[in-house]
């Protein structure tokens, strides 16, 4: 197993450090303190980003369905070790195939402490379809808003700032392939992970009186059967929506022992070493 | 504010959803998505601003793409820009392979025989080491290596250019006709890299009627594996049959032809499961063009060299080392003064003959079932084995330094016409998966009777097509 460390001077001692404090870890993922879920749409950069934090050379190619399962690796930064787990790039979460399924089991039941939802900055909008699933599941996100080199070239530019107050979540504008970005991505992650960035999640405005009736009342219940579970809302369109797989956790229980372990296990640690 | 509710039980929950669901009405998911998209419209509206001058790259790449997928030029375009890399591969490959083919095959082996005359091995230790295990693994680096090294890298600049969605896009119309998923087109070209990787990629389609289609026709991509033998069979025997300057030309249009026809195949047996035991409509789904990204150059060489190049090798040379060991024992272990390759070859060689292949090729490659990259080093060896055993002592190879000596080696201790050679090349197209791919397929389906009918239908169209080809060869009196 190979260890890439790298050496450093004056940017050590500097918060946005480059990736001085980054020590890749390659496929070595035992004992991390934080789960960190990377999804995004196909054909995004994923594998890319994937790549530069782990220094793996997860096969990346400049078209859509690359990864179809789950690909893991591992590094560390200020001390903590980061488990990283590249999804398979979807649209949404909303429909049934199997990529699909991967990707929102793992967000909803493998409760990653940060999940990076990587956006490309010149589709941001069908982008954001997905972005607004993923903050009904989880607010523990950063957004990678990536390529936004090709997006200049498009003559667009992107106002991360404006994004990140209208999504309530962290946005770091990125150029992966030449690892531009990388380093502020990773204070975002570590700041989401160690709960030090509150986010103020954007809730989906439902257009429809009778919807947003009907998803309140169903996730008020949810909330009294299920305590603590962070998700309700998103359970109760599941649920709506007649999705099998979520019926099935209600069904079992499933979702309780999800509502029980809300705590992610990065702050649960600390929180024993405190 | 509402009722406070007691805590439900699940099934409450679940009857409190249903009823809900029937109020709310069967719009809820389309109600549900529109919000979604409005929002995400007003978001991105807030952050995204637009210069208007700027938009060239974008127009540039608008009409590149209706040049590529249009109904016109899309599929001569496909076919020029393959038939490209595969003449630069065969003509690029040459000098390189001779290099090599001298070094590890005249001086390296010379050495090692030196070295062991010098301590005194045992001829038969000898014979296994160096004529077993070293000649075979040489065999596969100078034979592969080459051509590898140049295709690889410039399919995986085709493919980082973002070529490979048009020509998947090019083809879903024909996968529609088929009755199968346009993705399965994105699974085919994943395909033409390992198969195994291919049948995994087939996770992208819902639909599980569709799957099984894509598994079982995954099969005819041309897998890294396979293109060598192709490789090779046009650069020595297609094309002599074409005057000097034309050559490399006519070897290269004879591998596209192949993997064309593997197209083809996809597609026809798409078509007649989709008819068959697998009935039902295609469903529809969007692709999407990814735009054209300036390819890494240095970054793709070397991934495609240390990824692609190099694993392939690795695979071919740790399966060419034992395989090399149990040929040179086929050809020493003698039953009633002959030996038991010389046996194996001669029961199986008349039912080769029928399909116009010969016993050598079938023994090649049931010892290939493991691993595509290993059928031409046992078919030198075997041959040899068989068809030189007056000319030297046996399971002993000649050096074989050069293209040129491997077709005499063939046609003149093996007694291949072209017929063989292009039934070799047919038969590397259409013929079961390897072990690791129907390991794969019985891993994704999980069920016996699918995976039997993707080792064996394969099998016996290949077995179909050689018989017919052998025949009509015969009939015009071409052979």
């Amino acid at each position: 197993m190979t260890v890439h460390t790298t050496t450093s001077h004056a940017c050590e001692t500097c918060p946005l450090g480059t990736n001085a404090q980054l020590i890749r870890l390659g496929i070595n993922v035992e004992g991390w303190n934080y789960v960190v879920a990377l999804a995004g749409n196909p054909n995004t950069g994923k594998s890319t980003v994937f790549n530069a934090l782990t220094g793996l050379r997860q096969h990346t190619g400049n078209w859509p369905g690359k990864t179809v399962t789950r690909a893991e690796g591992g590094f560390l930064y200020q001390d903590e070790r980061f488990k990283l787990v590249d999804l398979p790039g979807t649209y949404s979460l909303l429909s049934s195939s199997l990529d699909e399924e991967v990707a929102r089991d793992f967000i909803l039941f493998g409760q990653p402490d940060v999940t990076v939802i990587v956006v490309d900055a010149t589709r941001l909008e069908r982008n954001l379809n997905l972005v607004l699933q993923i903050l009904e599941i989880t607010d523990r996100v950063v957004v990678c808003l990536n390529l936004v080199d090709e997006a200049e070239r498009h003559g667009m530019t992107v106002d991360d700032r404006a994004l990140a107050r209208d999504l309530g979540v962290p946005v770091i504008p990125t150029v992966a392939r030449r690892g531009e970005g990388i380093p502020e991505l990773l204070a975002a992650i570590h700041e989401v992970a160690s709960g030090a960035y509150k986010a103020r999640p954007h809730r989906i405005n439902n257009h429809n009186p009778a919807l947003a009736q009907a998803i309140d009342t169903l996730a008020a219940q949810i909330e009294a059967r299920f305590e603590g579970l962070p998700n309700a809302r998103w359970v109760a369109m599941r649920l709506l929506d007649g999705d099998e797989r979520i019926l099935e956790a209600v069904r079992s229980g499933e979702l309780g022992i999800l509502a029980r372990g809300a705590q992610p296990v990065g702050s649960a640690l600390q929180q024993e070493a405190a | 504010m509402m009722a406070e509710p007691a805590a439900a039980t699940p099934d409450d929950l679940i009857k409190q959803a249903e009823a809900l669901r029937s109020a709310v009405g069967a719009d809820f998911h389309d109600d549900l998505m529109l919000s979604i998209y409005t929002d995400a419209a007003r978001i991105a509206d807030h952050a995204v601003t637009r210069e208007g001058a700027a938009r060239g790259r974008f127009y540039l790449d608008r009409t590149i793409d209706r040049l590529v997928t249009s109904r016109v030029w899309g599929f001569p375009m496909m076919l020029f820009m393959l038939l490209a890399v595969f003449w630069i591969t065969i003509t690029g490959a040459n000098v390189p392979s001779q290099m090599l083919g001298d070094f590890l095959m005249g001086a390296v082996y010379d050495a090692l025989h030196s070295v062991a005359q010098a301590l005194s091995f045992p001829w038969w230790l000898a014979g296994f080491l160096i004529d077993g295990v070293y000649l075979a693994t040489a065999w596969v680096v100078s034979v592969m290596l080459p051509p590898m090294a140049i295709f690889f890298p410039l399919f995986t600049l085709l493919e980082d250019l973002g070529y490979l969605p048009r020509v998947a896009f090019n083809l879903d119309r024909l996968f529609h006709k088929a009755g199968a998923h346009g993705k399965q087109s994105l699974t085919m070209m994943m395909g033409y890299g390992c198969n195994a990787a291919g049948v995994v990629a087939t996770r992208i389609i819902d639909s599980p009627r569709e799957r099984l289609i894509a598994i079982i026709t995954n099969n005819f991509s041309i897998c890294n594996g396979r293109w060598p033998t192709l490789i090779l069979m046009g650069t020595i025997f297609i094309a002599a049959t074409a005057p000097p300057a034309l050559a490399s030309f006519i070897a290269a249009t004879s591998v596209v032809a192949v993997a064309v026809l593997g197209i083809f195949l996809t597609l026809a047996v798409s078509w007649f499961l989709s008819r068959t035991w697998l009935k039902g409509e295609a469903s529809t789904f969007s692709l999407e063009l990814p735009p054209y990204r300036p390819p890494q150059i240095l970054k793709t060489l070397y991934t495609s060299i240390i990824d692609r190049t190099l694993i392939v090798l690795w695979r071919a040379v740790t399966m060419a080392a034992p395989a090399g060991a149990v040929i040179w024992l086929l050809g020493n272990v003698t039953l009633d003064g002959v030996s038991i390759g010389e046996h194996l070859v001669n029961l199986l060689n008349p039912v080769g003959l029928l399909f116009g292949l010969n016993g050598v090729i079938l023994v090649a490659y049931i010892v290939a079932i493991p691993a595509n990259e290993i059928v031409i080093p046992t078919i030198l060896m075997l041959t040899m084995m068989v068809g030189g055993s007056s000319m030297v002592q046996p399971g002993v190879m000649l050096e074989l330094e050069s293209n040129t000596e491997v077709y005499n080696v063939l046609v003149g201790m093996g007694g291949w016409t072209l017929l063989t050679a292009v039934n070799l090349m047919l038969f590397s197209l259409i013929h079961n998966p390897c072990s690791t791919t129907i390991l794969t397929i019985w891993n994704e389906t999980k069920n016996l009777r699918w995976t039997a009918m993707a080792v064996f239908l394969p099998l016996a169209l290949g077995f179909g097509v050689t018989f017919l080809t052998a025949n009509v060869a015969r009939l015009l009196g071409l052979v």
